[in-house]
């Protein structure tokens, strides 16, 4: 894959609506909306945080970024290029390793899996996915299989897997959140180094504030559904890496706390 | 480990058990009634003799062997479009529902009259026993794996195809070897109807035939005889999973006992 200007992977998102069922046996004519009139603009290279409580439909927006799910109304283009199915170029990083990893392949075959796919050659799969292993921190590993891992090193894997494939977006959906508040703490500084490596487009949902600005360049706030949409975008300025003892950061947790206080 | 305890482990003990509670017992009883270890295996060195108990053992364990591998070979492509085509499972699940509550045994006399009283009626019979749990093992299987796996596939540029090589038919391993070896046991009672209603050897047509000459120590050398192909099947089918399939996640425990 040849690198493309950060302009290319922009994400587009405009009047987009979803509604689940609707069908014959609606109560209401109204179809239910999980995700109404939602705007974006994402840029490429950026570090995006999706931010909201569970249930507002934030997962359904990756989800449909991703192509996973169809959407009812509005746009989603990647560049100029309209989303309607799953590509190369998104890949998702999921919260349950243990779901989307493959257990019967080990971790250098899990990561080699999309390269595996597309034909790619022994040598070369090979080379692809020792630098990926070792980007994740988990050169040493590679011959053991997922069960064999921890929780943290289940998402690494997840993550080199992804990443193997040179997509320019990543998709991440809570990946952190069934982790041990430690294991989560070094996986956050841990993305940070990798995308600041990589240069990836990162959308992030997450529904813990705290994390949010740790990560994010930029946060968008989703309200509770349903009809949710993005009510607030916040820029984060800070340097990284980021830390909770910061004032600055103290700040805008409170502000971004007193959101979701009503 | 104590010599007790490794003595639990093998599982010697209840075998011990029961051949003093079936002695006890014959000793209670008639020796046409009821024999004891002693006269089965008295039994069984007769039958011995002139080859005829090994010969049988044969028989049945070929029956048993084309029958299911044929029906698994035939049934793992079918729970496998079942399980990935909603239409496919439209159309076979209610008559597949159907007809596997009709047992094997049922259509003996109509499978000797369709396909001939030698070899291949017993064989399709044995098929017949097989299929049903088979598919629908590996339908279940199918629809179980997780959804997030065929997403990951998908977007890391898999292909239908691809996804179903390797995401769909990895992922069911272990719910086909379940199917296979659960049918393996229906594979014995098909062909034990089959071999007493129909032939003129296997371990069936020899319980069946004892009753003429009434033998009953050779009924009781052909029902152990059966109960130890069953084991011996069973014991290598699970080697072969743990051996080729491990990585699979197949999990093959003998004992019914958590092993410490």
């Amino acid at each position: 894959m040849t690198t493309q200007p950060a302009g290319a992977h922009a994400i587009r998102i405009e009047n987009l609506r979803k509604s689940f069922g609707a069908g014959a046996g609606a109560v209401s004519r109204e179809p239910h909306y999980i995700i109404k009139d939602v705007n974006l603009t994402i840029k490429g290279g950026e570090f995006f945080i999706l931010l909201g409580p569970s249930g507002c439909g934030k997962s359904t927006l990756l989800n449909m970024i991703a192509g996973f799910i169809g959407k009812t109304e509005g746009r989603i283009a990647l560049g100029e290029q309209e989303i309607e199915r799953p590509g190369r170029e998104r890949a998702m990083v999921f919260q349950q390793a243990d779901a989307s990893l493959f257990p019967w392949l080990t971790v250098r075959e899990n990561v080699e899996f999309g390269l595996r796919m597309k034909k790619v050659a022994k040598a070369e799969r090979r080379a692809i996915s020792d630098r990926y292993i070792a980007l994740v921190g988990l050169a040493g590993h590679e011959n053991k299989f997922p069960k064999e891992l921890s929780g943290g090193m289940k998402q690494r894997v997840q993550l080199a897997r992804v990443l193997a494939n040179d997509p320019a977006i990543l998709l991440m959906d809570e990946p952190f959140g069934a982790l041990d508040a430690m294991t989560r703490r070094t996986m956050q500084k841990e993305l940070i180094r990798i995308w600041r490596e990589t240069k990836k487009t990162v959308i992030f949902v997450t529904h813990d504030i705290q994390e949010a600005i740790l990560l994010g360049q930029r946060i968008g706030i989703m309200s509770v559904g349903p009809s949710s949409r993005i009510t607030d975008l916040y820029d984060i300025p800070l340097a990284y890496p980021r830390d909770l003892s910061d004032p600055n950061v103290l700040d805008l947790l409170g502000t971004i706390e007193s959101h979701f206080d009503e | 480990m104590s010599r007790g305890k490794r003595i639990l482990q093998y599982g010697v003990l209840p075998w011990v058990a029961a051949l003093i509670v079936w002695q006890l017992a014959a000793w209670a009883s008639e020796p046409d009634f009821l024999p004891g270890p002693y006269l089965t295996l008295q039994g069984a060195i007769e039958l011995s003799k002139d080859g005829s108990l090994f010969t049988y053992i044969l028989y049945s364990f070929y029956r048993v062997f084309t029958g299911w591998l044929i029906g698994s070979l035939i049934a793992i492509p079918v729970g496998l479009a079942m399980g990935r085509i909603r239409f496919v499972r439209a159309l076979a699940e209610p008559i597949l529902n159907f007809v596997r509550f009709i047992p094997a045994l049922a259509f003996v006399t109509l499978f000797m009259l369709w396909f001939g009283i030698g070899e291949q009626s017993k064989i399709i019979l044995v098929m017949y026993g097989t299929i049903f749990t088979v598919i629908i093992n590996t339908m279940t299987g199918v629809l179980a794996v997780e959804e997030d796996k065929i997403r990951s596939a998908r977007s890391m540029g898999a292909t239908e195809r691809q996804i179903m090589r390797h995401v769909i038919v990895p992922a069911t391993i272990p719910y086909i070897f379940t199917g296979v070896r659960l049918a393996m046991s229906t594979s014995y009672m098909a062909i034990l109807g089959a071999e007493m209603m129909a032939a003129n050897e296997g371990v069936g047509f020899l319980i069946w035939n004892a009753r003429l000459y009434f033998k009953t120590d050779w009924i009781f050398v052909g029902v152990i005889a059966l109960g130890l192909m069953g084991f011996a099947t069973d014991r290598l089918l699970g080697f072969v999973g743990r051996k080729l399939l491990y990585r699979y996640g197949i999990v093959f425990t003998g004992s019914l006992t958590r092993k410490a």
